[in-house]
């Protein structure tokens, strides 16, 4: 996972920091999902018949039970026969991830814009930013549900801690990025600060929010996934565990490829977001 | 307005001195630097290294206050960014993530001003680059950044360009390019334009006056004329006479930075 090397700029010096941004942009908007040819395009499907057939035949000619390893047909039979039961729970999963992650990344934004200006309040700040980071927001679930009860609360509250820190620091890094001449430019025509802000911080930052935004939510639909696991009746994290203790592994593997998709398809929206509106640093 | 019948010099320094307060102490980049600048004159700025030629420069242009001295543009002191000066950075310095109408029309969004598009295109295309609008400064050479950058400081129509190494980062073809649509953009509209370059080629082909200066703290250390008509052609700038100039120029610059070594490291 490449993205996660925007972890790490934390703690690095401005500096760096900025250098370790636009290469993490680059390889984030470049890293291998870029236009594709047909060409390439054909290989990648060609891939993924070889895989899907390969494992097909192979688990019928070992004979392994349906138990340990579903055949991918009948994975393919249940996400299609089972996707009415399973529909509403992936509703009630991205409904947690919306929210909170809307939540988490505003407040973490905000925070990134805010603190970025004055140096002693963001030096301070960072090591509590940073224990948020890698501190597993799964692990508080079930204080919260202790709190909250088994609703939407603790889970939307789990994915905002998840991903909002993680938009601050890649946003805060953004805002970091310091060119001189530009600055310069801008105050040369007597810019305000709040102008400044808009037409030389923001823009500059764009790139690496962008980053923010697509690791915050990958890390936001891992944990609301992870919190529906430890408790509760909904969402596609608790479908996982009711299939997987009533040994129903077609549906089950059915749910992981639906948050496959899913994650892969909260990538490319932040790819496409990304190449539209911040494509000048590539 | 009283701006056209002051006839004194469109530009005065006087006495300048700046310091800056380093880690490492406080470090005297100006001292006691004096100049006085005619409207409508080219005046170039060389000098060793760390002389205070971009100092100064800054402090011209409002961007960087004086510690002492003053500046005076039509005999009124410069007391933060002015709407009379233009100024063009080293490297084009333009927004990446803007096309080119849009780096053109940043001055006047800051300003809250309407654009001349006709003055615009009409400078955009003594440059060479109408049509080009909606492209994105990736997309344009270096020259083409640059002169872009050009179009940008002339759009509002200053009475003054500061210069500060616009073409340092150019090849030297592309430079050579540059100064003479310098020159040319000044034969059409005289500005009064201040230019610090590292090249003394350049100085002598742009200026009518070549001020020197000292290593840090920097004064001016002696000024040349330089007396021959434009447009200034390639021959005209082959003769013995500019040659003689030329090293006249460098050895003032080497020479000092020989006296006091650590000025080039500085």
């Amino acid at each position: 996972m490449q993205n996660l090397e925007a972890i790490p700029d934390f703690k690095g010096s401005p500096v760096t920091d900025a250098e370790v941004g636009v290469a993490g942009v680059s390889s984030a908007l470049a890293g291998g999902t870029g236009a594709k040819s047909v060409r390439e395009i054909l290989a990648i499907i060609l891939v993924a018949i070889v895989i899907i057939a390969g494992t097909q035949m192979l688990l019928i000619a070992f004979k392994v039970p349906q138990y340990v390893f579903p055949l991918p047909t009948e994975i393919g039979k249940a996400l299609i026969t089972d996707f009415p039961l399973i529909a509403p729970h992936l509703g009630y999963t991205l409904v947690e991830l919306f929210s909170g992650f809307a939540i988490g990344s505003a407040v973490g934004l905000v925070l990134a814009a805010v603190v970025t200006q004055f140096p002693f309040v963001e030096k301070v700040v960072t090591p509590y930013i940073l224990v948020l980071v890698t501190t597993p927001m799964l692990a508080l679930v079930p204080l919260l549900i202790l709190r909250f009860g088994f609703g939407y609360t603790p889970r939307i509250i789990a994915v905002a801690l998840a991903s909002g820190p993680m938009v601050m620091i890649n946003a805060a890094t953004g805002f970091r990025r310091v060119d001189r001449g530009k600055l310069a430019l801008a105050h040369s025509y007597g810019a305000s600060t709040l102008q400044v802000f808009w037409k030389i911080r923001a823009p500059m930052a764009l790139p690496m929010i962008f980053v923010g935004l697509m690791v915050g939510s990958i890390f936001g639909l891992l944990t609301a996934v992870g919190a529906e696991m430890v408790g509760g009746g909904f969402g596609l994290g608790n479908r996982l565990t009711s299939y997987s203790s009533m040994i129903q592994m077609p549906q089950f593997f059915a749910v992981i490829l639906i948050l496959s998709i899913l994650g892969i398809l909260i990538y490319v929206l932040f790819f496409l977001l990304a190449k539209r509106f911040a494509s000048w640093e590539a | 307005m009283s701006a056209t019948a002051f006839t004194g010099p469109k530009l005065r320094i006087v006495n300048a001195a700046k310091v800056y307060n380093a880690r490492s102490g406080d470090l005297l980049a100006l001292d006691r630097c004096s100049l006085e600048v005619k409207a409508g004159e080219i005046v170039s700025i060389v000098g060793p290294s760390g002389c205070g030629k971009t100092t100064l420069l800054w402090s011209m242009s409002g961007l960087h206050p004086l510690t002492a001295g003053d500046i005076l543009l039509d005999d009124r002191p410069v007391r933060g960014p002015h709407p009379q000066i233009g100024m063009v950075f080293q490297e084009a310095n333009l927004l990446p993530w803007r096309d080119l109408d849009g780096n053109i029309n940043f001055p006047f969004e800051i300003r809250g001003e309407k654009a001349d598009r006709v003055w615009i295109d009409e400078i955009l295309n003594r440059v060479g680059l109408e049509g080009l609008g909606g492209r994105f400064p990736r997309e344009l050479s270096g020259g083409m950044q640059q002169r872009a950058a050009l179009v940008r400081a002339l759009s509002f129509k200053p009475s003054v360009l500061l210069m500060d190494e616009p073409f340092g980062a150019l090849d030297a073809f592309t430079r050579e390019e540059m100064n003479r649509l310098v020159e040319e953009i000044w034969l059409s509209a005289p500005t009064t334009i201040v230019l610090i370059t590292h090249s003394i080629e350049e100085a002598i082909f742009l200026s009518d006056r070549i001020v020197v200066m000292t290593p840090r703290p920097g004064r001016v250390a002696n000024i040349h004329h330089v007396p021959y008509p434009r447009p200034r052609s390639l021959e005209s700038m082959s003769t013995k006479e500019v040659f003689d100039l030329f090293n006249r120029i460098k050895q003032e610059i080497v020479g000092d930075r020989q006296r006091q070594p650590t000025a080039a490291l500085l």
